[in-house]
């Protein structure tokens, strides 16, 4: 008996010391847990990615960007990861601060991403507006741009996220700050009357959503597809504003500390190629960033396509973050 | 009490539990004060106090009011032994702890909401505009659904371990309701209740999803919010941690304070005769009438979750093999946490008793203080700053996701500990008291003590506190967050997970399945809930 537990101790101590001994080279990827759940894109683009790297590819999933970032951070130079996939363009300035990034070294041909992001650093994957979905049952003269959003009837509610703790709620944070300025302050004080609560999360807001305890909750220009292909109705969409959106943008980039760099250069430019590119409309729900191998699928021609797209460089997020988070939370805060 | 064997058995426990608690949250926090990125920002600007403010108004608010709730339900229920479906009642309030707390506010506003069941009949009774509850009242009324049950259930066993021939002696003077609150039950409560009191305070004060989901505004924010801030976007461990002390601090000035009206117990010996309340039937009315509006306040919620999860596509679901490697892997983890909950809390529960005793040694004495407060005050650091802690330590011995398991099931057993406590202390002490001298004179020690002595009065007080604390770790999501890797999932996780990728009805069928086995879990602490042959120590 004695023996049987000091063997089986350890063989789990040499499976704990010992993890790598395959033969195959394994690309490690840290992204965000949706991108890898059965219903994201994950599964397909490993499948896709090993048929032609002759390697394994790993997936490392936490929460969300933000606890990526922080990953990193906790992490330092003993990252295992070779590819971070799933940071946005808000978190690229402190991506980049933690020096665990290497430049890409890459010129993918064919970038679609709105607003000319370009990075020596990170390359997108995909990209969405942040937008106003509402239902079409109980809105009938959804709002037309921001203004009317802000001065509208307040006894039509809205759920919008924390930029405290969220990136859409940071999102709409900069969508107002990028039009209205200095005003930003003021339109939260009307808005304010509007919103039936602030999440911590896009899921919680989006679950008050689909509940009907709101009418309108902060979400994507995609979100509509997603309720036309997977459910059938078109009762859910999103509201066109004339001012134009704020566009969040989802990029990955490889760590200077990756054992295969070239491996990490070739999963970019793979990621930036048809192959991948495909994958991404029907499961992150997510604008592609560059050429897909068939048109999109029907649904997301109806989509709205934004006009004029807002994006705050990062460095300016960055530095003044603090300071507009603490102008919304006064006015929010305000009885 | 105890015999020589047994109180050194009892010290080395003692020592255990208290240096596996300490050296587990401490060496966690003081990787994380040593971890560079401060920000050096100022720790009580007029944020954190304001923060602070809110946490503690409505913190006291909310247990405030679940306790003084859960008084008249807990004497209902004790009164009548026969009520239809009382066991399903018990039963019932363990769900709530194991439903992730989204899950939970979600069916709080169905019945609550805008759109909600009490709207609706508000609407039907002529009122245009619905009543929000987004604010104060709807942390409250959450915050109560959590935690009035579980009040009700503590106070519930408290009075059930009143001696019944004092309802026998009751019944003969011909003593009234208020007479019989006064003399009889009042004095047991009022052992019980800080201790009660505390715990929801911390339950409350360490909120965070139901305060910001239903709290309406950033004007509702806790310390818990302002961690997990400085932890995420602000990436400022070190002030994480100081506002886990400022946490832990506040709440512990206002347990010590609580524990000032605690008052030692007046055990009464008992024949062991079955409880029988000879004032139950001339309150049969006005009981029913409180169990039935307890019953749809607690039920209410739970039955809107049911009926969203039975919307879930189940053939496709329970067919799907990550949930079902999650739901082992759940299973797994809040079965070994809930072990791990138990070995630490009876040193918790006994070593002070240990003190008691004339001759104990001033270690001895020390370590009877400090294991209870340690035991309680674990519930205030937050989950996510002791796994990001480990995970830092960690992460210099190669994969991560390894130890997830591990960590994730200590972090879950330390935050179960304080509930144990509160089921396993009240009913451990009666039964000392009742039957300690007499086993030690008959000489009946260790283990044929527990196993003839303690085991068979004991056993439905460890299964209820056994329940809780898997209940309270298959819902957890706190802990799993930090660590990601391959393959890991727990149903939170997956519940979460499947909300992400606008699968809403797979969660709500992940939530109905979850509530399911907490139900489940709390089959074996109520089967004997009939009368039984000893009811000296139920719980």
């Amino acid at each position: 008996m004695r023996k049987t537990v000091l063997s089986s101790i350890t063989a789990l101590a040499v499976s704990f010391a010992l993890p790598a001994f395959a033969q195959e080279k394994t690309l490690t990827v840290y992204t965000y847990e949706s991108f890898v759940s059965d219903w994201g894109p994950g599964p397909k683009v490993k499948e896709e990615f090993e048929k032609t790297c002759g390697c394994k590819v790993e997936w490392v999933g936490v929460a969300d960007g933000v606890e990526l970032l922080t990953r990193l951070k906790l992490e330092g130079e003993g990252t295992k990861a070779d590819i971070v996939l799933g940071l946005d363009t808000n978190l690229i300035t402190e991506a980049k601060a933690t020096g665990l990034f290497e430049a890409h070294g890459l010129s993918p041909e064919g970038l679609t991403v709105p607003g000319g992001f370009s990075d020596d650093t990170f390359l997108p994957y995909d990209y969405g507006h942040f937008a106003v979905v509402y239902d079409t049952e109980t809105v009938k003269t959804p709002p037309t741009s921001l203004k009317e959003l802000v001065e509208g009837d307040p006894a039509q509610k809205i759920v919008i996220e924390d930029p405290r703790t969220s990136t859409p709620g940071l999102g709409l944070l900069l969508w107002v700050k990028s039009v209205y300025g200095d005003k930003a302050g003021e339109a939260w004080g009307k808005l304010k009357n509007r919103v039936l609560t602030v999440t911590p999360g896009w899921s919680e807001a989006y679950g008050l959503f689909t509940k009907g305890e709101a009418p309108m909750v902060l979400s994507y220009t995609t979100s509509p597809a997603y309720h036309v292909i997977a459910e059938k109705t078109e009762r859910y969409k999103a509201a066109a504003f004339s001012e134009g959106h704020y566009v969040q943008i989802e990029v990955a980039g490889l760590t200077r500390t990756s054992d295969d760099k070239d491996l990490a250069r070739q999963f970019l430019t793979f990621m930036t190629g048809p192959d991948f590119q495909s994958i991404i409309p029907e499961t992150n729900w997510m604008m592609p960033a560059a050429k897909t191998k068939d048109p999109l699928p029907a649904a997301f021609d109806t989509l709205v396509k934004p006009e004029k797209t807002f994006l705050v460089p990062s460095d300016e997020v960055a530095a003044n973050r603090k300071a507009w988070i603490d102008e919304w939370l006064a006015v929010m805060s305000a009885k | 009490m105890f015999a020589r064997a047994e109180r050194r058995t009892l010290r080395v426990a003692g020592g255990l539990a208290l240096g596996f608690v300490l050296v587990f949250a401490g060496a966690a926090t003081a990787v994380l004060l040593a971890h560079a990125g401060g920000s050096g920002a100022p720790l009580f600007d007029a944020y954190t106090w304001r923060v602070a403010q809110f946490t503690l108004m409505q913190a006291t608010l909310s247990t405030l009011l679940s306790v003084v709730l859960a008084i008249p339900v807990a004497r209902a229920l004790a009164r009548q032994r026969t009520f239809p479906g009382r066991v399903w009642i018990l039963r019932l309030s363990v769900v709530p702890l194991g439903l992730p707390a989204l899950v939970a506010a979600l069916g709080i506003i169905e019945i609550w909401g805008r759109q909600g069941v009490v709207n609706d009949l508000l609407r039907l009774g002529g009122l245009e505009s619905p009543v929000s509850v987004y604010g104060l009242a709807g942390i409250l009324i959450a915050h109560v659904f959590f935690n009035m049950p579980l009040a009700a259930r503590f106070l519930l066993a408290a009075l059930d371990r009143i001696p019944p021939e004092y309802w026998l002696t009751s019944a003969n003077l011909g003593m009234g309701s208020g007479a019989t609150f006064r003399l009889i039950e009042w004095p047991v409560i009022r052992r019980v209740l800080p201790g009660i009191a505390g715990l929801i305070f911390m339950l409350c004060a360490a909120s965070f999803t139901v305060v910001l989901t239903l709290g309406g505004g950033p004007a509702a924010t806790t310390i818990e919010v302002a961690i997990y801030q400085a932890l995420r976007f602000d990436f400022d461990p070190q002030r994480a941690v100081l506002l886990s002390g400022l946490q832990i601090a506040v709440t512990g000035v206002l347990i010590w304070l609580l524990s000032l009206f605690a008052r030692p117990p007046e055990e009464g010996m008992t024949a062991g005769r079955d409880i029988r309340r000879f004032d139950g039937r001339r309150r049969r009315l006005s009981d029913g009438l409180i169990l039935l509006v307890f019953t749809l306040f607690t039920a209410a919620p739970l039955a809107a979750t049911l009926v969203s999860g039975l919307s879930a596509d189940f053939g496709r679901l329970t067919l799907d093999p990550l949930l079902h490697r999650a739901l082992a892997t759940s299973l797994a983890i809040s079965f070994a946490s809930g072990c791990l909950s138990l070995a630490i809390a009876l040193p918790i529960v006994l070593v002070p008793r240990l003190a008691e005793m004339g001759n104990a040694g001033l270690a001895t004495r020390l370590m009877a203080r400090a294991l209870p407060a340690t035991g309680s005050l674990i519930l205030l650091v937050p989950p996510v700053v002791v796994a990001t802690g480990w995970f830092l330590m960690l992460r210099t011995f190669g994969e991560t996701g390894r130890f997830a398991p591990v960590i994730i099931t200590v972090v879950n057993a330390l935050m179960a500990l304080p509930f144990v406590v509160r089921v396993l202390e009240p009913a451990y002490s009666t039964h000392l008291t009742r039957t300690a001298r007499l086993a030690l004179s008959l000489g009946v020690t260790g283990m044929h003590r527990l196993r003839w002595i303690d085991w068979p009065a004991l056993k439905k007080p460890f299964l209820t506190a056994f329940a809780f604390a898997m209940a309270l770790s298959l819902g957890d999501l706190s802990a799993v967050a930090i660590f990601g890797a391959e393959g890991f999932a727990t149903l939170p996780w997956l519940l979460f997970s499947r909300m992400a990728s606008y699968r809403t009805a797979d969660a709500a069928g992940i939530a109905l399945i979850l509530g399911v086995i907490c139900l489940l879990l709390t089959l074996p602490s109520t089967a004997a809930e009939r009368p039984t042959e000893s009811p000296s120590a139920d719980a």
